[in-house]
């Protein structure tokens, strides 16, 4: 089972070391080449809009729709979350998302730097908090039927799934908790 | 009444930042109009400031924090992070930085320095900030007074890629020195890199700074961004380096695309064609002022 972590900005190497605790081999992917010789994919917090110009560019937009699209398992973090959801606010209007789990978001929705926080949040089928740190964060504002919500922040969900799309509003990468990557990989 | 604690301005959260911007480009940029062609070209943050480094050695005089309105003008123009500087020692600029709700401070040796002896005390404020360093003392002395994001400085302006070498060779060096050292040696190296004790025992530990180091100061070239990435940057600055060459976004896009890429030099051959001519450059020998000798 080889897991892939999106390469292209951002904090994938701090997923990379999580999920080598957790006992799979990361591989780095930057190119189609790449992504078509992992099993699952990870999708780091960065700028979105950074890597969404680099999905572009590296050929990467299409062939990873289609894995997407065939149910190839995937974790978003973030800007990972916010390239996962069906709909998009206050992106760039050339920002396009892959639609693959059924919510609304709304980028940097708990606002700028001096809004973010960490807090301890309660996460369904874990017996302890879990503490999330939440980086100029997105705001889930819809969650479809279909969507299972795992943890939520003042009854806003931050944490969900759908399928084998799991994604999360906040930064597991940047704690030492290998709970969530852990879950995803069990699952694999 | 929210249900759970939230808490803010915490290291982890200002550190975190730093964390999501690695593997990408920081431009600086005067006004909403360069602002917004950062942004297209895929920069992960902008960061506002008066004048570029090279107009600033060639036009003289006191370069100081941007004008407010300028700032908010570059929030409202784009979506990403927006960074500021201020003098070194200005904490009155730093506090009107942070009132404006800018998401990092640069207390930056590229502005004239307000306080000969002090920077600011960085553990004040809840916006996070970044630091410059020439060698390893001066990064853990940055950390220690609160910064969150280092940047090896370079020679803001000069489009002359030297002096980030330097002391991207000196920062990292010293911490493969420091690796090697047993707990003995380490107190000796506290006091030669004037430094405190216990930074120096983790980075011996770790390997690494305990915050994220970026590379300032000269980049000109997708080249230049790939040849510091290598050397162990985690993110670029790019300041004169765009606005001042012929054809700015399709130099800035393609910094973008060698700072992903940068160990593949088919890639960076690639992204490095007809890009029309770069910033005019300077010999470190002909400079009358050394920007990086600014802070201590």
């Amino acid at each position: 089972m080889k897991v892939g972590v999106l390469a292209l900005q951002g904090a994938f190497s701090r997923h990379a070391t999580l999920l080598d605790r957790v006992g799979v081999t990361p591989v780095e992917v930057r190119t189609p080449g790449q992504l078509a010789d992992v099993d699952a994919l990870v999708m780091p917090g960065g700028e979105s809009t950074t890597m969404s110009m680099l999905l572009e560019i590296s050929g990467l937009r299409e062939p990873l729709a289609d894995r997407l699209a065939g149910g190839m398992p995937v974790l978003g973090t973030c800007a990972g979350l916010i390239l996962l959801a069906r709909n998009v606010a206050d992106g760039r209007s050339d920002q396009r998302s892959f639609g693959v789990i059924d919510i609304d978001v709304r980028r940097n929705g708990y606002g700028r730097q001096l809004d973010s926080f960490e807090a301890d949040l309660d996460v369904a089928g874990f017996d302890l908090p879990f503490h999330g740190v939440f980086i100029r964060a997105p705001v889930v504002e819809r969650v479809g039927g279909e969507v299972e919500v795992l943890a939520r922040v003042d009854g806003l969900a931050v944490f969900c799934r759908q399928g084998p799309v799991t994604v999360a509003a906040f930064h597991p990468e940047l704690t030492g908790d290998t709970r969530l990557h852990e879950r995803f990989v069990e699952a694999l | 009444m929210s249900d759970v604690t939230r808490a803010t301005g915490t290291q982890l959260v200002k550190r975190g930042l730093a964390e999501m911007l690695k593997g990408g480009v920081i431009m600086d940029v005067v006004d909403p109009e360069q602002a917004k062609i950062a942004e297209d070209a895929g920069a992960v943050a902008v960061m506002a400031l008066e004048r570029v480094p090279s107009d600033i050695r060639r036009d003289g005089g006191v370069a100081r924090m941007s004008d407010p309105e300028m700032v908010e003008g570059i929030k409202a123009a784009v979506t990403i992070p927006v960074m500021a500087k201020a003098r070194i020692g200005h904490f009155a600029e730093a506090q009107i930085l942070q009132s404006l709700g800018v998401d990092y401070v640069d207390e930056s040796e590229v502005l004239t320095p307000a306080d000969e002896a002090h920077h600011i005390d960085k553990w004040a404020f809840d916006v996070p900030f970044v630091c410059g360093a020439t060698d390893l003392g001066e990064a853990l002395r940055r950390i220690s007074e609160g910064a969150c994001l280092i940047r090896s400085k370079g020679e803001a302006g000069t489009g002359n890629i030297v002096e980030a070498v330097r002391h991207l060779r000196s920062i990292m060096g010293d911490i493969a020195k420091v690796t090697r050292a047993d707990q003995a040696e380490l107190f000796d190296w506290a006091k030669r890199l004037q430094s405190p004790l216990p930074l120096v025992q983790e980075i011996a530990e770790t390997g690494e700074l305990p915050v994220p180091m970026f590379c300032a100061g000269g980049i000109a070239t997708p080249a230049d961004a790939s040849l510091v990435m290598q050397l162990g940057a985690q993110s670029v600055f790019v300041g004169s380096g765009i606005f001042k060459s012929d054809d700015p976004a399709p130099r800035a896009r393609a910094i973008v695309e060698a700072t992903t890429n940068y160990r593949d030099p088919v890639i960076l051959a690639k992204v490095s064609r007809g890009l029309g001519r770069a910033m005019p450059g300077l010999e470190m020998d002909t400079l009358e002022t050394r920007l990086a000798d600014r802070g201590w």
